[in-house]
């Protein structure tokens, strides 16, 4: 996967689990938190959808990697590797 | 047996009625987890996890699912709820994501929340504007000084706990202010039974959680929210059993293998228990399979109260018109902890339940709670248990009589329940009716440490108590046991 598809990986996953919030045009560079409404349970449902789509085993100690947009992407680039795409809500 | 199948048991006194086949009946011999309890905390871990793709045997030991949200019908028509009092607007986003868009949509605020006391007599929404109002009109404080103490309480998190309790936090924020500080305490101790000597940081965490949008309840009752989670467990493939008494969970070689109910055994790849804390790790695991560290801290973790309820079915064509949805009352001069668990005290709530409770209905009832000890219920006489139930209820009616003159006579029934009555329907040690204090989480939360595969979810730790907290921590559960069972299939692949 790319790092643009890694992007989008988990922005669909995000969409699934706060289907009310906007997602064009986050800045990935900024913590997701302040830009969206999310609340650390919906933090566990990013990590639960990526194991069960991606197989990620995600540690405890991890989760802090999910805070912006590019550090899931550094976080989960090397994970992902030769992984498709799969996106629920394109 | 034929009579025994014609007698009507009702409650403690009465023992429980005989079970006439093997609730295991057409189970299966091997699932991947076997939830044990079906409080909102289990039901939600078992939801989660079959609609991840797991195989989930749910087994319960009451009749109905629900655990502590729960009710009971009585003749006359009156249905009363156990603990549909009140919650987060959490409740709503937590039952979107983890239940069904039908179950949120019910989620509706309640109008009103009143104190009356002999300090204050106020009505509020207990949203943050509405409670800020109250804290500058009513009780003549600065706006610095609230915005400081809700910025505080916001920021609280459950990583850095000060070691400061409750109390000290409220002196700090509103030095010798006992009127504020029963305000801020009253309405969180009757939801999770914490009081001033508890951590500052779980009481910070649950007050905030309440003090954003308002309180929160289900609109159909208690009875229909249970029957959809249950379809929608069903839908997802879970085997719900009710009636079943786990006798055993069965660790093999430090790891756990399943459970031994009615005389069989069923494996498991995991097995997660809503049950009480420490009726899991000691009785149902037993002491031989921990640590003697872990068994020794896991036996001191203290139990939180119990409670004493009444309830109050209104005649079939009476009405009482809206006066408030939650009352937190008192006749105590100044406001304690330790006394809201007096037996007998001068402090209870009263939720009242009008018709909009089940849209369709006619019907209203109320239910009067109380914080209460195990210990003041637990070795009476028939007949002091009788009496003093009878006292029970007489407290309640002139309370209500006084609140609300001419209510009493258009009560035609009644009835009261006591630590005893919880712990005869939930099984919880000491009929605790808010789980253990802060330093249960803990020990909840590292019991597989102890034992590979096993996992504890339920009201622990004050934060997740509650219908809110308990559903959470059910989630919380069910993102470990996922990352387990996905881990065990990759090496059995």
């Amino acid at each position: 996967m790319t790092r643009d598809e890694t992007i989008l990986a988990v922005k669909d996953i995000i969409s699934t689990i706060a289907p009310d919030e906007e997602l064009v045009g986050l800045d990935t560079a900024v913590p997701l938190r302040d830009q969206i409404e999310l609340d650390s349970m919906d933090f566990l449902d990013i990590v639960m959808e990526l194991r069960k789509r991606y197989s990620v085993q995600m540690p405890e100690e991890d989760y802090g990697e999910l805070n912006t947009l590019d550090s899931c992407a550094d976080y989960l680039m090397p994970r992902l590797e030769g992984q498709e795409l799969k996106l629920q809500n394109a | 047996m034929s009579t025994d199948r014609k007698k009507y048991f009702r409650g403690s006194s009465d023992g429980k009625a005989p079970t006439f086949k093997n609730p295991l009946d057409g189970v299966e011999d091997r699932y991947d987890l076997i939830v044990i309890g079906s409080g909102l905390a289990g039901m939600t871990a078992a939801n989660v996890l079959a609609r991840s793709g797991f195989k989930v045997l749910l087994v319960e030991q009451h009749y109905n699912l629900g655990g502590m949200a729960t009710w009971f019908k009585r003749a006359g028509g009156h249905v009363f709820d156990i603990s549909l009092h009140g919650f987060p607007i959490g409740m709503k986003k937590t039952c979107r994501k983890y239940w069904t868009k039908e179950i949120a949509d019910r989620i509706v605020q309640l109008e009103s929340i009143r104190f009356s006391n002999p300090q204050f007599d106020i009505e509020t929404t207990f949203t943050t504007e509405d409670f800020t109002r109250h804290l500058t009109n009513t009780f003549g404080l600065s706006n610095k000084s609230v915005d400081g103490f809700f910025a505080h309480v916001r920021g609280m998190n459950f990583y850095d706990d000060s070691g400061a309790t409750t109390g000290e936090l409220f002196e700090e924020h509103f030095p010798g202010r006992n009127d504020v500080h029963r305000l801020l305490m009253e309405p969180i101790s009757y939801a999770n039974g914490s009081s001033l000597a508890d951590p500052a940081i779980s009481y910070g965490i649950v007050f905030s959680n309440f003090m954003s949008k308002g309180v929160f309840t289900y609109s159909g009752g208690t009875d229909h929210l249970i029957k959809l989670m249950k379809a929608e467990l069903r839908r997802n493939g879970v085997e719900l059993r009710n009636k079943v008494q786990v006798d055993r969970i069965i660790v093999d070689g430090g790891r756990v293998a399943g459970i031994e109910a009615h005389g069989r055994t069923i494996e498991a790849g995991s097995v997660l228990s809503n049950a009480n804390l420490k009726s899991t790790i000691l009785k149902l695991v037993g002491p031989e399979h921990l640590s003697s560290e872990y068994r020794k801290g896991v036996e001191s973790v203290r139990l939180n109260n119990s409670s004493t309820q009444v309830y109050l079915g209104v005649k079939q064509g009476e009405t009482i018109p809206f006066v408030t949805d939650l009352l937190f009352t008192s006749t105590r001069e100044t406001f304690d902890s330790p006394s809201l668990c007096d037996k007998h005290g001068e402090s209870r709530t009263f939720s009242f339940y009008y018709p909009k409770t089940r849209p369709g209905s006619d019907r209203y009832t109320l239910v009067s709670s109380m914080n209460a000890h195990w210990d003041d219920w637990a070795k009476l006489t028939d007949e002091e248990y009788a009496r003093d139930k009878a006292i029970l209820i007489e407290d309640t009616l002139t309370t209500l009589e006084r609140l609300i003159p001419g209510t009493r006579r258009k009560i035609d029934y009644v009835e009261a329940s006591t630590p005893r009555t919880f712990q005869f329907y939930t099984q919880h040690q000491q009929g605790s009716s808010f789980g253990t204090k802060f330093e249960g989480l803990g020990y909840s939360m590292n019991l597989s440490d102890q034992i590979t595969g096993l996992y504890h979810a339920g009201s622990v730790g004050i934060i997740m108590s509650g219908w809110l907290g308990a559903a959470n921590y059910g989630v919380i559960t069910a993102n470990k046991v996922d990352s387990f069972l996905r881990q065990l299939e990759s090496i059995e692949a």
